[in-house]
């Protein structure tokens, strides 16, 4: 840790690869060399990135259930409530709780909250919107939407440290290396 | 082009030997990247393209006018009239949203069948569908007369303590309708943002990076957001496709829950639904083709492309000729003497020349997709389409019309004729849609970039 204090504060040390595999094969190397808080940057998804990184499981597939399971519930409550308890109608002698006709709406109230939760949700997890980040601060990095591959061990993690992290980011044979300035 | 176990199966997805791929040789993540983003940032604007606007911008002016006038007059400007309180504006919702559905059924049922080769026209697919369901929406609004009281159809705690009655499938469509415009839009946007961080780090003029940097709120595809992305979208597909199938059941059962001879049929949700992706895709089709073909997107918009939107075309059409057929069937084995003479009146009464031109328009002439020769030929694509453009709309006219003109008492039967307002708002929409497709493919990446990059080999993580 001595190095990181005589050192100016970074983000971390961004590496930039040419293909998906030697980022992952990367990534898998950072990992088992003990490195936690990083992540991999790459123009398209990779399962296996997510891996590497031991980015497993997302949460978003919880936010979209729970999301349905409220929109369904609102939905059929709302028609009950207005058709039962508030404004009673008699059409046709049908039930007042005519529940097979109030699947229509409580089907489209799942559908509009689960989607809708998830996409607010997978916004939140992720941070979005973020215009600014430091890895913008690396021209090079622009190439990531295009056909550029980086992995970025960063600076919080408690094994960082600004000489061997470099060394060690070298030895994976990198097409460059950048630090990251906050 | 390369072949092996190992190597991402989309491009190497080859079913016959004569069979076109489904993406052009010699692709690169960079060239793929270059040749979608500078349509939309470096290409001038043409006069083709400055002559289509003007033209949809035209219609949309008339659309305006229309408008203005019914607003200060109302709907008698238009043909309807009981009995035929319906007309046009059912008519045009229908096959509007009908269009819609071609655009989700290929960005979400195709995705979630593993159908890679959706991946170059899932993102206009998808802007036809959000853009055919604005046209839509006007329709009912239009048609109410009162179009600045629509939010009564929501259910909101009014000073006049009433609500929407649920039991009604005109309350269901409010619900579906708004639910499929808002889930298509989101699964539309959520398409585009690692696609605006590209255009971001693309553009040249600092507006441009702004904008498309707004746009593609600071995406910067990390490992963490491709997981939670990817779970999402695959999840949006799985709920947009029971959305999109309900979408056009709950516009059929506007008709079929009603008495009225020729609706009240049980064919009629999953009739509605095959109609819809067969005029959606006619619809994709006259898009693709003059897009690819001006934007030079061939190698990426392939034949096979064409070809599998024409054997859609073929098998959903068919089943709409099951429908026109079980129609007819169950119109005499119901021994009910009022759907027999429904049939009756659609074949031999005053609208029986539209009913003809529909059976030939969209069940005769398609039939030529059987022949690969015609699926493999860009300019008999484009006419059939048309073709069957015509006749879904043909196909809307007679259900809404020839039911409703002479149903049970002869005694209250009338005749529908439309008005040119009818036709101006129409049209107008027409030029609403070619507008909203004009401005889009100059702004926005018309295919999905992100997508087509992992249909390359080079995108597959190998062994080493």
């Amino acid at each position: 840790m001595s190095h990181a204090q005589l050192s100016p504060a970074i983000y971390g040390i961004l590496a930039e690869f040419d293909s998906s595999t030697d980022l992952v094969y990367a990534a898998k190397a950072a990992y088992a060399a003990g490195y936690r808080k990083m992540d991999a940057y790459s123009p398209f998804p990779i399962e296996e990135a997510s891996d590497a990184i031991g980015f497993h499981t997302s949460r978003v597939p919880l936010i979209v259930l729970l999301g349905g399971l409220l929109g369904g519930l609102s939905g059929y409550g709302l028609q009950y409530w207005i058709n039962v308890i508030s404004y009673p109608l008699n059409i046709g002698g049908k039930p007042y709780n005519a529940w097979p006709a109030f699947i229509v709406p409580t089907f489209e109230m799942t559908i509009l909250f689960a989607g809708l939760a998830g996409v607010l949700g997978m916004f939140a997890l992720n941070g979005l919107p973020m215009p600014y980040h430091p890895l913008f601060n690396v021209d090079r990095f622009s190439a990531v939407t295009r056909d550029k591959f980086f992995l970025c061990v960063e600076a919080a993690d408690p094994k960082f440290d600004v000489v061997d992290t470099q060394r060690f980011m070298e030895s994976l044979k990198p097409v460059s290396i950048s630090e990251v300035p906050h | 082009m390369q072949r092996g176990p190992e190597e991402k199966t989309a491009l190497m997805d080859v079913p016959w030997p004569d069979e076109p791929p489904v993406l052009g040789p010699g692709q690169t993540f960079g060239s793929m990247t270059d040749t979608i983003a500078d349509a939309v940032l470096t290409r001038p604007i043409g006069l083709g393209w400055l002559a289509g606007l003007a033209i949809g911008m035209g219609l949309v002016a008339i659309l305006m006018a229309a408008v203005t006038y019914l607003f200060l007059i109302g709907v008698g400007i238009w043909g309807i009239n009981i009995p035929v309180g319906w007309g046009f504006a059912i008519i045009n919702f229908v096959w509007w949203i009908g269009i819609g559905h071609a655009g989700t059924l290929i960005s979400a049922i195709l995705l979630l069948l593993k159908q890679t080769w959706r991946n170059s026209i899932n993102r206009f697919a998808e802007a036809m569908t959000l853009f055919a369901v604005a046209c839509a929406g006007m329709f009912p609004l239009l048609h109410m007369g009162r179009p600045w009281l629509a939010y009564w159809m929501f259910p909101y705690p009014s000073s006049m303590g009433v609500w929407p009655q649920f039991r009604s499938p005109l309350v269901w469509d409010v619900f579906a309708v708004s639910t499929y415009a808002t889930i298509s839009a989101v699964f539309w946007y959520v398409g585009l943002v690692p696609d605006f961080a590209t255009m971001r780090e693309k553009a040249s003029h600092p507006l441009t990076r702004k904008v498309y940097g707004i746009l593609g709120l600071g995406w910067r595809g990390s490992a963490r957001h491709w997981k939670r992305y990817e779970a999402l979208y695959i999840l949006l597909a799985g709920i947009a496709t029971p959305l999109v199938l309900s979408v056009h059941t709950v516009v059929s059962f506007d008709f079929a829950v009603a008495i009225v001879p020729g609706w009240h049929t049980t064919i009629f949700p999953p009739y509605f639904v095959a109609g819809a992706i067969y005029s959606g895709f006619a619809m994709v089709l006259v898009l693709a083709i003059p897009i690819r073909h001006f934007y030079r997107l061939e190698s990426m918009i392939t034949m096979r492309h064409l070809q599998n939107a024409a054997k859609i075309m073929l098998a959903t059409g068919l089943i709409v000729g099951y429908g026109y057929f079980f129609e007819a069937f169950m119109a005499f084995y119901s021994g009910s003497t009022y759907e027999r003479f429904m049939m009756q009146n659609r074949w031999f009464g005053p609208y029986a020349v539209f009913y003809w031109a529909l059976i030939l328009l969209n069940l005769v002439i398609p039939q030529v997709l059987w022949m690969p020769k015609v699926r493999a030929n860009t300019r008999w694509l484009f006419l059939i389409s048309l073709v069957v453009l015509v006749g879904m709309w043909l196909e809307r006219f007679i259900i809404i019309v020839t039911s409703l003109s002479r149903d049970y008492l002869p005694s209250s039967w009338g005749h529908y004729v439309a008005t040119r307002w009818d036709y101006a708002i129409f049209f107008g929409t027409l030029g609403f849609f070619a507008t909203a497709i004009f401005i889009f493919i100059r702004i926005m990446p018309s295919i999905s970039i992100f997508e087509m990059r992992t249909l390359l080999p080079e995108s597959e993580v190998k062994a080493k």
